[in-house]
């Protein structure tokens, strides 16, 4: 947007800021970008595997395994909180959604009357309504992760917690939920719906792996909504000067609960994801998921301070640590160098988005 | 609300006071913030609200802005009788403060928070979308109205002290706010930008907003208001037209060497 020709006032000692100095390119985001885009070339000299379809949808595919629920941090993270439950809340909702679709899908069990009925042969299990079971058993994860994040909302928003130690003790309990209702074991998508399900979140649609579409679509609705949206602004205000917010008369308890249920969602979505996937819910499945995720959305550009952040930003992130993954696989490097290096990228990011600042 | 001229013609706007304290108390547990204020402020009119920590200024101040109700005493706006439950109410009827530290977001852009919490939205199909032109657009207007050089899409984090309280004193332009409430706007910037915002107080004051500011420092009291209140140990001690009163008599009062005039 420019200022219109005929402004009402004359801009005598205030200068305008470059277009390469303010927005994008300044950003965390954009350097990090460019970064990726360096890698990529590294990668096509150093490895004549990289660039092959086969290795990007992989690459695009093992990303969008976590890129779902960093979107969701992301969120969290502008507002100036923070939600480390995320990798118990993927395995969480997995489980509900592999557990319920079993026990709907088992002729006998509570509530699968409703829902399948033995065929003539009296062994094969045939749904009454194809797709429904998936559709109940999807929502019943989703649900949990729903009930998951309005009680992390509203201990931070309504109690005042610090959203640190709220989402600590939640990691915990979600995670100690789920070997609860498993007894430790793992569960497994099963019934008439389960090819469905794998369609859904294993297949491939026109090359692409189907996370990734699902990943796209979401991020773009987290730009449009953060970017054009009050609720977005709202959500970078609260990060900016929460107390500003309040005084503004923006409903801030509200938004906050808002965000973590749409991050607890996201993580439970990608829970789901994954299980498909994996083709089960291991009752340890996503374990310090919530470490990656975190780190991704900080090396993508999100201030853990608040206020700075965004979808690109959270894809980015997790791209540049897929691809560092799959560089040192490729280049047969010791694949234990791979958490080590993590840890400098992050710090590296860092610090490069601190001496930058230090400079303009 | 009750209207306050149960008879009779309401008296002509000018002359009829913006907003009317009478006989304002307020206690906190066994402590007596407030004691009896009375004071009446006309549109245009820039009062300046003196007195030491302690004296009951931001109490005052936070009575009038709907933060807490008075114990005592009754509170008019524009003729009328009005209770706050809470700012937004004070807010609705056109009362607007500018805070110490501001309440801006250094993450946003002027104009978004000129409009933080009142956003212009358009119509696209079922979804309502930021209307980022008409906000800028009009943000630009505001700051022209200000004279401030103030760019609608550049950060406040880039801004100076002085282009910060534009922002700020923006904000309350776009309610068309009767009354506006300045919390020692000039306390932590630099010379030039003091001019600047005693530039801007008499923009509000030309175009007939009633200004009332909070300040500890004589010379801008004595540099834009019209009157001046001096409070002491929660009571009104004083309350003089600027040409009849002094830096030294106004500092004497607050310290309480001389008890009231």
């Amino acid at each position: 947007m420019t200022t219109p020709l005929d402004s009402p006032i004359s801009f005598t000692n205030v200068g305008k800021v470059r277009w390469w100095q303010s927005g994008f390119f300044a950003s965390q985001t954009g350097y990090v970008l460019l970064a990726l885009v360096a890698l990529f070339v590294v990668m096509h000299f150093a490895s004549p595997y990289f660039f092959t379809q086969g290795n990007l949808q992989n690459v695009a595919k093992n990303f969008s395994f976590i890129a779902i629920a960093t979107l969701g941090v992301t969120l969290v993270i502008i507002t100036g909180g923070i939600d480390l439950s995320v990798g118990s809340m993927m395995c969480f909702s997995a489980m509900v959604t592999s557990m319920v679709m079993t026990q709907l899908s088992t002729p006998g069990m509570p509530g699968a009357e409703w829902f399948v009925h033995l065929a003539d042969d009296g062994k094969t299990v045939v749904a009454n309504v194809p797709g429904l079971i998936l559709l109940v058993s999807v929502l019943a994860g989703l649900g949990v992760a729903l009930v998951v994040g309005l009680v992390n909302g509203f201990c931070i928003a309504v109690l005042g917690l610090s959203p640190f130690v709220t989402t600590l003790g939640m990691l915990s309990i979600v995670r100690g939920l789920g070997y609860v209702i498993s007894n430790g074991r793992g569960s497994f998508p099963g019934g008439p719906d389960a090819d469905y399900f794998y369609a859904l979140t294993s297949g491939v649609v026109l090359g692409l792996p189907a996370p990734f579409i699902y990943l796209v679509v979401l991020a773009l609705a987290m730009a449009v909504v953060l970017h054009h949206t009050s609720f977005g602004r709202h959500v970078f205000a609260l990060g900016g000067n929460e107390k500003a917010a309040a005084l503004t008369g923006i409903a801030v308890v509200r938004v906050k609960i808002e965000v973590y249920v749409i991050c607890a969602l996201a993580a439970g979505l990608q829970g789901i994801i994954v299980s498909g996937w994996l083709g089960s819910a291991p009752a340890n499945m996503a374990t310090s998921y919530e470490l990656n995720v975190i780190a991704a959305a900080v090396i993508g550009g999100a201030n853990l301070a608040g206020g700075v952040g965004g979808p690109l930003g959270a894809i980015v992130g997790c791209a540049l640590l897929e691809v560092i993954r799959n560089g040192l696989v490729l280049a047969q490097v010791n694949s234990y160098w791979q958490q080590a290096l993590v840890g400098v990228i992050i710090i590296v990011a860092v610090l490069v988005d601190r001496i930058r600042s230090r400079m303009a | 609300m009750v209207t306050a001229h149960a008879a009779g013609q309401p008296a002509p706007a000018l002359n009829q006071p913006v907003l009317e304290l009478k006989g304002i108390g307020k206690e906190f547990g066994a402590i007596r913030a407030l004691h009896g204020v009375d004071m009446r402020i006309f549109p245009g009119e820039v009062i300046g609200l003196m007195g030491d920590n302690g004296a009951g200024k931001s109490t005052l101040v936070k009575i009038i802005a709907g933060n807490f109700p008075p114990s005592h005493g009754e509170i008019r706006f524009a003729g009328e009788t009005v209770h706050f439950a809470r700012p937004i109410d004070a807010r609705a009827v056109g009362i607007e403060v500018v805070y110490q530290d501001l309440a801006l977001a250094d993450n946003l852009t002027a104009a978004a928070n000129v409009f933080l919490g009142r956003e212009l939205k358009r119509k696209l199909g079922p979804f309502s979308l930021l209307d980022h032109k008409a906000m800028a657009a009009r943000a630009l207007e505001l700051f022209g109205e200000l004279r401030s050089e103030t760019r609608p899409d550049d950060l406040v984090k880039q801004m100076s002290g002085g282009q910060r309280q534009a922002v700020a004193i923006a904000r309350t332009r776009l309610s068309n706010a009767r009354l506006v409430m300045m919390d020692e706007p000039t306390a932590a910037i630099s010379v030039r930008q003091v001019e600047q915002v005693l530039g801007l107080i008499h923009r509000l004051k030309e175009q007939g907003v009633a200004v009332m500011l909070i300040s500890h420092r004589m010379p801008d009291v004595f540099a834009v208001c019209d009157r001046v209140v001096v409070m002491r140990r929660g009571e009104k001690r004083a309350d003089k037209a600027i040409g009849d009163t002094s830096p030294e008599e106004v500092t004497s009062l607050i310290t309480g060497a001389k008890e009231a005039a």
